[in-house]
Order: C-alpha cells, then structure tokens, then sequence
C-alpha cells in the first residue's frame, strides 16, 4: 500500500492544477486516471480545439494547456498511475484507502476526485450478442497485435483508430472495413493507402452500413451488416475491431456514499468538501450554487481544497498563507533559488 | 417562446418553450427532459446529445458541419435524420420543432 498525503482522481487539468497547489504546500500527491495520458477532456476529446478563456492565455489548445500544466508541476515529481480506474473507496480511522482496477492500493487522509464526467472507456457495439465475445474474437483496442495475424478481420469505425489499423493489419490479414457513411474522417495519407490496398483487394471496403448482428457460438463465424438501401450482407469474420471512440462513464464513484445532485458530488463552496471529511472534489465533477463547469473554476476550487487538505495532512503545523513571489519555501519547492 | 417537443422511443412527449438563442439540448437540460445527457455541454466534443429530428424539419435546419458529422459517427445508433442537439439553435422558424432522443446516449 502506498502512502501519500493526497490521492487524485483524475488526471485532467484540475487533478493536474491540484498537484501544483498541494505540492507548493509541501504535500504529496499521487494521480490516478483511467486514460493512457494526462489532460482528460483536454486531450481525448478537444486536443487541437483552441481555448480562449484561461486567465493570461489568450488562446491555447487542448494539448498546449495539458503540457504546460505537466510542465508546472515537473518540480513535484508526481506519480501518475495511468489506464486505471479507482474502483473502492474505503475509511479506515483518519485516512481514506483507495483500490485500483491494477490491484494497486493508496492511503491518505484526503482524496480530490476531479474526475470530470467520469472515466473514458470504449463506447461498445449496441448488439446484445457484442458482450459474449468481448475480450475474446472482439475488441475495442488492440493490445498485441500478433494475435490478429491469419485472420479475417471486421473493423468498425471512421476515424483514425479504424483506419490506421486497418491499414496495419492488412499488412497479414485480411480485413473488412465498415462505416455507416461513405466518407471517412482521418488522415489524407492514410485514406490514400487505405484505397490503393482496396483496388489491389488487400482491404475490402463496406459503406454505407452498420453492424445487424454477430453470428457464431463460441467463436465468430460472420457477421451480418445492413446497408442504408436495405440490402443485408453476411461478411466471414474471424474477429471484430469496434472503434467508435470514448464516452466518458461515471462508473463507481456514485457508489461512494457521497451526495450527488445527478451525475456531480455535492461540494461546499469553502473549501470543496464533499459530505465525506477528506473528500473533495472539483472541475466539473462537483456541484455547489452558482457553478460554471470552467477549467478556471475549477483551479480556484483546487486551491481551495488543497488548504483544508494540508490541514488535515499536517493537523500539528499551523497553515500559512504564501505567495510564490515571496515565500522562499514556495520557491525552494519549486527548485527555484 | 418556441415550443420544442421532445420525444422518447417509447412515444412520450414532452412540450416545453425555449428560448430564441438556446440550443436544442440546452432547452432539454433546462427542462430536466430525460434522454440528453450532454457530457461535454455543448463543447461539440462528445455525442451524448444524440437527436434524431422528425423528417419534415431537417431541411429547415442549417447543415451538419463536418465536426457534427465526425461526432455523430460515434453516436449510439446514429440515422439519417441524427443531430446533435447542442448545434440546433431555437429560432422562431423552428416553432414547433420536434426530436426524438434515442434508446440510449452510450
């Protein structure tokens, strides 16, 4: 069990921004996050998308905040635990204990869920029969793609993800390609790649159509996709690659025993609390009078938080206020002299 | 005030005004109309605000820009007739309007 001062969920700019006010107050964090990168929102969903209303920041991206952000925290040498997902919540005495998905397991006296609308995971396949071969003959990532070598392969998608393994797999597969429309969203070389291997009959393309159902016992034998005209197709298909991008899920945070106003945790307005001493939250996940899901809300609400949560770290230090221009400790935890 | 109706698969409709200027999905949210999650509020960043929109309005509606498209690819059981509710704009031309929210958002 790791021990630390405060365990962060979720590894947006807020969790981000949280490290920073926790770390110029001499306490230490760790970041859990269930993507593969930090940035949240910012970098799944919006990374080249300019935003205008960071105080000082005229303009900058998705991305150029999450680097910044990383960039500003680089002094506290935070760990970060990524592509997991806090599933438990427990209190033990003073201190929460907190268990991962990975079977890692964290101990501290605060936790700060800024864990925005929930963890991103794959949108799945809307056919009832998709769950029976999940992880099995169907997939929403590919991890080793040795497995999918000598097979007939189904890909399922438009963008990036669908082309780029599209285009991988042929290499010594042979794969379906299908998409409810006839245009396809991604990169121009690749879409050129992707029609030379169709005319030399590397890759097959099927458009406009969607999946109808999934056939097969215990393994796949085919699928069947329904054209927009009407016309239903059975395709042989050894394995499906379904890549319809991420939705973000609430997951078991709302098993935490916290107040929830729909899918936000209550919070006050003082220090960000929720009805759980220790537990804070803040960014969009929290909810109080007058909220505005900004980033910059959400970075004053991690200020705020992160004095109570000194409080309690260091119940026998008294709390000062400091500013970065002046305090010499700020400064030397920084690595500034 | 237009009126919006808000229709689930199911059948049952839900009339509400909605202000010149709001969106579409705003209108539901205000409303508290189940079936419209809009996760990113209105960011054109997820699809959660899924619609499809009774036939006779579509072309009445400003065209998808490709952005919208792109999103509503990863829509749960996109149509042809698929918006995202956060791109209608209420406008008194669309008085009247009426959307059918899907079976689910995700």
């Amino acid at each position: 069990m790791k021990k630390t001062d405060t365990i962060i969920i979720g590894a947006g700019p807020i969790g981000l921004f949280a490290v920073h006010q926790l770390g110029i107050k001499g306490l230490k964090s760790v970041v859990i996050d269930n993507l593969d990168k930090a940035g949240g929102q910012c970098i799944e969903l919006y990374p080249d998308k300019p935003i205008y209303d960071i105080p000082a920041v005229p303009e900058c991206t998705g991305e150029e905040l999450t680097s910044r952000l990383l960039e500003q925290i680089k002094p506290f040498d935070t760990d970060f635990f990524l592509n997991e997902r806090v599933e438990e919540v427990k209190q033990e005495k003073e201190n929460w204990i907190v268990k991962t998905n990975n079977k890692n397991e964290f101990t501290a006296p605060n936790i700060i869920i800024a864990g925005g609308v929930g963890s991103f995971e794959p949108r799945k396949l809307a056919v009832k029969e998709a769950e029976k071969f999940e992880e099995k003959y169907l997939f929403y990532a590919v991890r080793d793609k040795e497995k999918f070598k000598n097979k007939t392969i189904s890909i399922f998608g438009g963008g990036d993800s669908a082309l780029d393994w599209a285009l991988e797999l042929s290499k010594f597969s042979n794969v379906n390609l299908i998409h409810r429309r006839d245009e396809f969203r991604g990169a121009p070389h690749t879409l050129s790649e992707i029609k030379k291997l169709e005319k030399k009959g590397k890759i097959s393309i099927k458009t406009p159509c969607q999946l109808e159902s999934i056939e097969g016992k215990d393994t796949i034998n085919s699928i069947k996709v329904k054209f927009d005209d009407g016309r239903i197709e059975k395709i042989k298909t050894d394995v499906v690659l379904s890549f319809f991008g991420l939705i973000m899920k609430l997951g078991p945070i709302a098993e935490w025993g916290l107040n929830m106003n729909k899918k936000t945790i209550e919070v006050n307005a003082e220090n960000f609390e929720t009805n759980k001493k220790g537990i804070f939250a803040a960014g969009d996940i929290c909810s109080y009078p007058g909220k505005l899901k900004l980033i910059l809300s959400g970075f004053h609400e991690v200020a705020l938080a992160s004095v109570e949560c000194f409080k309690r770290a260091r119940p026998n230090e008294k709390y000062r206020f400091e500013f970065t221009t002046s305090s010499k400790t700020i400064q030397g935890r920084l690595g500034k002299k | 005030m237009p009126k919006i109706t808000y229709k689930d698969r199911d059948g049952n409709s839900k009339t509400v005004d909605v202000e010149n200027g709001l969106s579409v999905m705003e209108g539901a949210v205000q409303n508290d109309i189940p079936g419209i999650d809009a996760d990113c509020g209105g960011a054109m960043a997820c699809s959660t605000c899924h619609v499809y929109v009774e036939e006779k309005w579509l072309d009445k509606l400003h065209k998808a820009e490709e952005a919208e498209v792109d999103m509503i690819d990863m829509a749960y059981d996109p149509k042809k007739n698929s918006r995202l509710s956060c791109q209608l704009i209420v406008s008194d031309e669309l008085e009247g309007l009426m959307v059918t929210t899907p079976e689910k958002q995700s």
